[in-house]
């Protein structure tokens, strides 16, 4: 067997290492975006319901709380409605607050569709405030937020 | 040779991001030392005599994606791996099937042996090498570039083939001196942090860098796996090039001999668990 | 060439609600990325348009953005009552579209 050079690594050494990793990659791995704001989402979401204000309730949104990669976030959305020709849920939005661009997808529902659930993958350009807004059948508008957190760096490459 | 560093670009700004970095990984890595306990029922699918497949070290959300076959993007380089196989292409006129027949027969376990030494090479091969030797050798047709989508597919495809066997590469005989030689690149230190493979994935195994659970390293019968940085298919050697830029080294070439023995050796400490091909990573 | 693949279950009952799963190869160029040789932008291309249709009624449909990611994937429902077929069909800003095909047996 050749001879290797195996050496004890200390655990600050290491840490000192990731971090350095980390920070290489968020300082220079990635191209700087300019990204919306939370005024833009809201601005997007009062021109998506012609300026009625969405109430809580009604609609889901699932990411999951710590993204293991920006570039792909699992996302469900779902709307609690019976789905019958008189009542349904006509759409739901997604809607990002640190994206380049708010608006990430909607789905348009049909009492068809049976239920007001789907299913997307999606991208998350840092951590952020995500929205779903629904309309229902009868005009009035229902929205949702949830939190994900997105890191740069660790095993990033 | 051990110290190929990256070109110092890094200005007065970019330092003071570096301390920063250094403050938050200590917090994370000191703070949170949990072994990998992900997913009880499925250990013993994807850990095999204590050695775990990074499938143990994602995601709930992640490892879904990887079980569901019409939710996992790798799919479709396995259906264009299917394609191609019954492509005719280059001067002989020849498809991998006009040789090889049913893939589904004859390609059953070749991923599980890869790299192997080839006599008439006087050195190792890998998967993605040996389509190419056949394009050349046998169809008449252009090897693949390294990293294409057709490459991709076809190493994809063979490797899927294959799934659920468990990775059983050959380790002596000619292959025991580039096996020895994989091994020091795995232990040997390189680039500006100076840091080997060994120091995350065998020292820190486990524990986080940031929030990332590091893996085992035994990337052995994921790849070609779909990351979820990559939205795409890609090689275990993209895989170790993206591994040696972090360490701030400068990678080798894809299918270079480096990273061919290498391999083998990442394939050796894979032994036994089961192909993946195509996994789902982060 | 985008390539789509589709999963729709064989059988059902009539008033079942089905689960369909739909995934495309399509690098959903957003726009925003740069090349890192010449600094330039990439162009944005990307399907900005999903459509379901069952026995040739559109019951789904779907307006992406940028945000959706490469390979993009997709599943939502359908409440089926006779046996028939699903189409799909993927329109890509460019004008190009992608269509797949399956069929349902209802019992």
């Amino acid at each position: 067997m050749s001879k290797m050079r195996i050496e004890v690594i200390d655990r600050r050494t290491f840490m000192v290492g990731a971090g350095a990793a980390a920070a290489a990659l968020a300082g220079l791995g990635l191209p700087t975006l300019a990204n919306a704001t939370p005024e833009q989402a809201m601005d997007f979401i009062e021109k998506l319901t012609g300026g009625a204000k969405p109430a809580e309730g009604k609609v889901k949104i699932e990411m999951p709380e710590i993204a293991e990669n920006g570039a792909t976030v699992p996302t469900k959305v779902s709307a609690d409605s019976p789905m019958t020709d008189q009542d349904y849920c006509k759409s739901i939005s997604i809607i990002s607050t640190k994206n380049p661009y708010p608006h990430i997808c909607t789905f348009h529902f049909t009492p068809r569709s049976g239920k007001a659930w789907a299913s997307i993958r999606v991208r998350m350009a840092t951590t952020q405030d995500v929205y779903a807004v629904a309309q229902m059948s009868d005009g009035k508008w229902y929205i949702t937020k949830t939190t994900v957190k997105v890191t740069i760096g660790g095993c990033g490459g | 040779m051990s110290r190929k560093g990256k070109n110092m670009t890094t200005g007065g700004g970019k330092l003071a991001a570096v301390a920063a970095g250094f403050l938050l990984a200590a917090g994370f890595v000191a703070g949170l030392s949990t072994p990998a306990s992900a997913c009880e029922e499925c250990k013993g699918k994807y850990e095999v005599e204590g050695r775990k497949s990074g499938y143990l070290f994602s995601n709930p959300e992640t490892r879904a994606i990887q079980d569901d076959d019409f939710a996992n993007g790798g799919m479709l380089w396995v259906e264009k791996g299917a394609e191609l196989w019954n492509k005719v292409d280059g001067k002989a006129g020849k498809s991998c099937a006009s040789c090889h027949g049913d893939a589904e027969e004859s390609m059953k376990g070749v991923y599980t042996v890869y790299p192997k030494y080839v006599q008439e090479l006087g050195k190792l091969e890998n998967l993605e090498q040996r389509i190419n030797r056949c394009r050349e050798a046998n169809m008449g047709a252009k090897a693949w570039k390294w990293e294409s989508d057709d490459l991709l597919a076809m190493t994809t495809y063979i490797g899927y083939l294959s799934r659920g066997m468990p990775m059983n590469v050959k380790i002596d005989g000619p292959a025991a001196p580039f096996f020895e030689k994989g091994k020091e690149e795995y232990f040997k230190r390189r680039g500006q942090l100076d840091m080997a493979c060994k120091h995350c994935h065998y020292d820190h195994a486990g524990q986080y860098i940031r929030a990332d659970l590091i893996s085992e390293g035994r990337g052995g019968g994921a790849f070609p796996a779909y990351r979820l940085k990559w939205q795409k298919i890609g090689s275990l050697h993209r895989r170790f090039k993206g591994c040696n830029k972090q360490i701030r080294a400068q990678p080798y070439k894809a299918g270079s001999d480096e990273y061919v023995n290498l391999e083998l050796f990442v394939k050796w400490r894979s032994r036994g668990l089961p192909v993946e091909v195509p996994a789902v990573r982060r | 060439m985008a390539k789509a693949r589709v999963k729709v279950p064989k059988t059902a009952k009539a008033g079942d609600v089905i689960t369909i799963k739909t995934l495309i190869k399509h690098k959903m160029e957003s726009g925003n990325r740069k090349d890192k040789k010449t600094g330039k932008k990439i162009p944005r291309h990307i399907i900005d348009k999903f459509t379901a249709k069952y026995n040739g009624e559109v019951f789904f449909s779907s307006d992406w953005e940028g945000g959706v990611s490469a390979n993009p994937y997709c599943a939502f429902t359908c409440k089926v009552d006779k046996s028939g077929d699903f189409e799909f069909v993927w329109h890509d800003e460019k004008g190009e579209e992608y269509k797949a095909t399956a069929k349902i047996t209802v019992g």
